[in-house]
């Protein structure tokens, strides 16, 4: 029973960290149809630079700060420079571009940083706190339930009840009747590909102090996760990420503890297998709207 | 309310013109659907474009809301030159496009949709004004602020696509075939409304119809469109008595 306890909450803790990575590729999907398969490495760009400032200042925040206005703007740039000018009429286009943008990405961060993994530091302790015994949740653990929390949150208020947010979704759903109406589609495809990228840098933030370090590569296996997490949900779908997400978290976190962790990628893969079998639409697709 | 006007030949621009279009030529790929358009809407009246399938009437209005770059020709909108401003930024000139088949977003809440109409407005107040007016204008729009797009009959789907224009309290509507797919009293209804409004608020309307006797029917003025070419502009209620002009483009 403790093992399943502590299981349980290292799946969740997990799991939300895909939740929010999913969540970015659901915002690119929703805005741009385009599944960015750049974001892993976007992110850990991101974390880099948090990591040459913490180095330089000595300061954790200043760091973790930095790397989400690193992620903001590298979102921005990759759609203002590179996306943009991608012909988006065939899906493969934007999705063998994106491939493109991981192995550059990849390589100046291996020529600037080297490919050694570089240790990251938690800002709190990551040792479980006990209840009654049964060892249950670390300081990091809240840490990072709290900060997704309010990311999640945050995002799904600015979308429901902003005017910023509404524009945004309309941009998506119908571009030509938006742009009638003044909204400026390209502005919003921008912030989307902005926020989405933010999203995935606090995602390699908290995720990369919880694994072996900080590498160019370091979420790659992350991102088959979270994209995993995004398909559960329907790819379409917010509240799906987020609850795909806690749902790979928890069952990776189950696998490892029970059967062993070399399996972990393996289940990741068969549970995206199932759900492109027996539901590709995920758990949560919409009804389809009638298009009149 | 002043009198109609013809102005086929008319190369002069009166302060009272809000729309001037002169030589626009446009279309999708090499061959142009339009071939050099003149036309011209006085401030406060209503312009029907008519014509069969296929005479241009749709990319008109695209062409003259930005949809589609020009080729050729200059489109005023009260004295000012519309080329090169972004499609966005028109709304903020005071022209609203109502496309075909309505263009509301069925994804979105009818409030949604109504509120999108004015988001671009700097006076917020006066915005939220133009909201309650549109909600007292089409009450059934009041009664389902929450259901989706797609939850609405044609009818009020057109009233959603048409009060939202109006939140943005426009110089110029575009109006696409506001009668497709709807039935006659809606059809008839949409008019009158059109024309309570010029009279009301002053507002100009271009709309483009097949229905052409019941575009004619609320019109100030005729155009006849053919093969991407103004057949006529005559005052509709000329047009509507021309019998053969009737017979051989508008097909009554």
């Amino acid at each position: 029973m403790d093992r399943f306890v502590f299981l349980t909450i290292d799946g969740l803790s997990r799991g939300a960290v895909y939740a929010a990575f999913a969540l970015a590729l659901v915002l690119i999907w929703r805005a741009a149809r385009v599944v960015n398969f750049a974001q892993g490495a976007m992110a850990v760009a991101a974390a880099y630079v948090a990591y040459t400032v913490s180095a330089e200042t000595g300061s954790y925040w200043l760091g973790f700060v930095v790397a989400i206005v690193a992620g903001l703007l590298l979102g921005a740039l990759v759609d203002r420079a590179v996306m943009r000018f991608v012909d988006h009429t065939s899906p493969l286009n934007p999705v063998i571009v994106a491939l493109g943008l991981v192995l550059l990405i990849q390589a100046v961060l291996g020529m600037v940083y080297g490919s050694e993994f570089r240790p990251a530091e938690a800002p709190f302790s990551r040792s479980a706190l006990s209840v009654g015994g049964v060892a249950v949740l670390s300081p990091y653990d809240l840490f990072v339930f709290a900060a997704i929390g309010v990311v999640v949150s945050g995002l799904a208020w600015m979308f429901a009840r902003t005017p910023v947010g509404l524009r945004m979704r309309a941009a998506a759903f119908a571009p030509e009747v938006s742009r009638l109406l003044g909204v400026n589609v390209g502005g919003m495809l921008t912030l989307g590909w902005a926020l989405a990228s933010g999203v995935g840098a606090l995602a390699a933030m908290l995720v990369i102090p919880t694994e072996l370090g900080l590498h160019p590569h370091a979420m790659d296996l992350v991102f088959v996760s979270a994209f995993t997490a995004a398909v559960v949900g329907g790819l379409d779908s917010p509240p799906g990420a987020v609850v795909g997400g806690l749902v790979v978290g928890l069952l990776l976190s189950y696998v490892s503890g029970y059967a062993g962790s070399d399996l972990t990628p393996l289940a990741v893969l068969v549970l995206l297998l199932a759900v492109l079998l027996v539901r590709p639409g995920g758990l949560f697709a919409p009804v389809a709207a009638r298009r009149v | 309310m002043r009198a109609p006007q013809s102005r086929t030949e008319d190369d002069t621009t009166s302060a009272s013109d809000l729309l001037v279009v002169r030589g626009l030529v446009a279309g999708y790929g090499a061959a142009p659907v339009l071939q050099a358009i003149d036309l011209t809407v006085p401030a406060g009246t209503i312009a029907a474009v008519v014509g069969a399938n296929g005479a241009g009437k749709t990319t008109l209005l695209r062409a003259l809301s930005g949809m589609i770059r020009p080729v050729a020709g200059q489109v005023l909108l009260a004295g000012e030159d519309l080329r090169g401003t972004p499609v966005e930024q028109l709304v903020r000139r005071g022209m609203a496009h109502v496309p075909e088949g309505r263009g509301v977003i069925s994804e979105l809440t009818v409030d949604e949709n109504l509120r999108l109409g004015g988001l671009w407005r700097r006076d917020r107040a006066d915005a939220g004004r133009a909201l309650d007016e549109v909600y007292e204008l089409f009450e059934p729009l009041a009664r389902r602020r929450r259901h989706l797009g797609h939850q609405l009959s044609g009818g009020e789907r057109q009233m959603l696509a048409l009060g939202r224009a109006l939140v943005g309290r426009p110089r110029l509507l575009l109006l696409d075939e506001p009668s497709l797919g709807l039935a006659p009293r809606v059809v008839a209804r949409t008019m009158a409304l059109l024309r309570q409004l010029r009279d009301q608020t002053g507002l100009t309307v271009l709309l483009v119809e097949q229905n052409v006797r019941s575009a004619l029917a609320i019109a100030d003025q005729g155009v006849v469109m053919s093969l991407g070419r103004v057949v006529t502009a005559a005052p509709a209620a000329t047009l509507r008595d021309d019998v053969e002009l009737r017979h051989a483009y508008l097909g009554f």
